[in-house]
């Protein structure tokens, strides 16, 4: 057995990252990065703007690859093999990744094809109904709300069945009543055995969410407690004096 | 791999289908093209055969760049290009597949282009070895446009770009083609034409095997 899949047999942690940094030229968006994520949890990170979490999801998701540091997602090296690393990820942002001209069942079909879902017609009605799309299916991308969009974005991460789900502020631009739908649908997900990593600016949304979280500043992980350790502490006093901003 | 290369081929079709942006443009201006020289030439000058392949040429040529132009650029907005980095293949098999759809079109308006542009010249009809010509030297642009299209859409100036690093790489092609266009309207047999063919299919094969190679690094941030 190669030893990539020996570890995916033995490794109890989801994502585990080792010391990792990334540079942009010369600026540090991420500091040594030690992180373990264990399977089936959900972790949500917050932080200022450009304290470096969309980076972290963008390297969690193979999207850019770390200056220094390594990662591994259910015991693989993301740099051995990220095709099989993609299989087991997806990532939600508060862009779609979806076609304006196609329709949500185009864009499904052509992404079920990519991943090579099986029994895909099935699979793309199954996902369409959990974000309750049925009655737009055959509606261009280009003529739904924002709202709208990012539910069939939601339907486009899951199709493949993720053991991993990255969203990466998925309810960024969306009005309170689009949120609130959506932050049904992405509170559906507790009741699958799927690990979640999430950031968002959103403090009381993420806490809801969460079973443990981290704050991060300036490219470090500067907190981080599970949900039963905050317990009644101010949340937001604590993340206000660990990243000198207000909320 | 073919059903994926195939996958993003449909998406393509079925998208340009539906808004016609590259088709539209490039046609409009290779048409334009056409007719200005048309017009700047006539159809009884002396030594037409020699000056026409050089007309179909930059008809072609310069269309496709503004064709090539659109190709990456739906993916980059909406940050489809992550999306589609995101499926589990080989970022070569993303090139394949805007490769193959890159070909199609261009494949397309000189389907188009090339009846119209024989009958303004006073050129023959019928004519498949200029049709061999151009799918030739379709597949060299293709490979190299959609190669510095997705170099481009990274550009801020991607319009300026794509032409600036486009030409000169496919230079030899569009000369090589040139030159087995002559024969071929002048009606000269095979001999002059194969050692251009030639040379078009081995740019062929290099741009396809080193766009192949190079387009991971290309699309990786």
């Amino acid at each position: 057995m190669p030893m990539s899949e020996q570890g995916s047999a033995s490794s109890s942690w989801a994502i585990e990252a080792r010391g990792v940094s990334k540079l942009f030229g010369e600026r540090h968006a991420l500091r040594g990065i030690d992180l373990k994520v264990s399977r089936g949890e959900h972790l949500v990170i917050f932080g200022p703007n450009a304290a470096g979490k969309t980076t972290l999801l963008k390297i969690l998701s193979t999207l850019v690859k770390p200056s220094s540091g390594s990662v591994r997602l259910d015991g693989i090296d993301i740099r051995d093999k990220p095709a099989q690393i993609r299989r087991k990820i997806s990532l939600v942002s508060h862009q779609t990744f979806l076609y304006d001209d196609l329709t949500i069942y185009e864009n499904l079909k052509f992404y079920g094809k990519m991943y090579d879902v099986p029994n895909l017609e099935q699979r793309i009605q199954d996902v369409i109904a959990w974000v309750q799309l049925e009655s737009r299916i055959n509606d261009r991308v280009g003529t739904l709300s924002h709202g709208l969009q990012q539910r069939a974005s939601i339907a486009r991460a899951v199709l493949h069945n993720p053991s991993i789900l990255l969203l990466d502020e998925p309810e960024v631009g969306l009005d309170p009543h689009v949120r609130s739908v959506i932050s049904d649908v992405l509170g559906s997900i507790n009741s699958d055995i799927r690990t979640v990593v999430m950031t968002t600016h959103n403090l009381e949304r993420g806490l809801e969410l969460g079973d443990r979280v981290i704050i991060l500043d300036r490219g470090k992980i500067v907190y981080q407690a599970t949900k039963d350790e905050i317990g009644t502490l101010d949340f937001q006093q604590v993340y206000e004096q660990r990243t000198g901003m207000d909320v | 791999m073919f059903t994926k290369i195939l996958a993003i081929f449909w998406k393509d079709i079925l998208t340009e289908f539906r808004t016609k942006e590259i088709v539209t443009s490039v046609l409009v201006f290779a048409l334009l093209v056409l007719v200005i020289f048309n017009f700047a030439f006539g159809t009884r000058a002396d030594g037409m055969e020699l000056v026409a392949p050089g007309i179909l040429w930059v008809a072609l040529t310069f269309g496709g760049v503004l064709g090539f132009n659109r190709i990456f650029a739906v993916e980059k907005e909406n940050s489809r290009l992550e999306g589609l980095m995101l499926c589990p293949v080989d970022q070569a098999i993303i090139y394949w597949g805007k490769l193959v759809g890159g070909f199609t079109f261009m494949l397309a308006i000189a389907i188009v282009i090339t009846p119209i542009f024989l009958a303004l010249f006073n050129l023959p009809l019928f004519l498949p070895r200029l049709a061999l010509i151009i799918l030739l030297a379709n597949i060299g642009f293709a490979s190299v446009g959609t190669l510095f299209s997705a170099v481009a859409i990274n550009t801020r100036a991607r319009d300026v770009m794509l032409p600036i690093l486009f030409l000169p790489i496919v230079f030899p092609v569009i000369v090589a083609a040139v030159k087995a266009t002559v024969p071929v309207l002048a009606g000269e047999s095979w001999e002059g034409i194969l050692t251009w063919l030639q040379i078009i299919i081995a740019f062929d094969i290099i741009y396809l095997v080193v766009a192949t190679l190079v387009f991971e690094f290309v699309v990786e941030e």
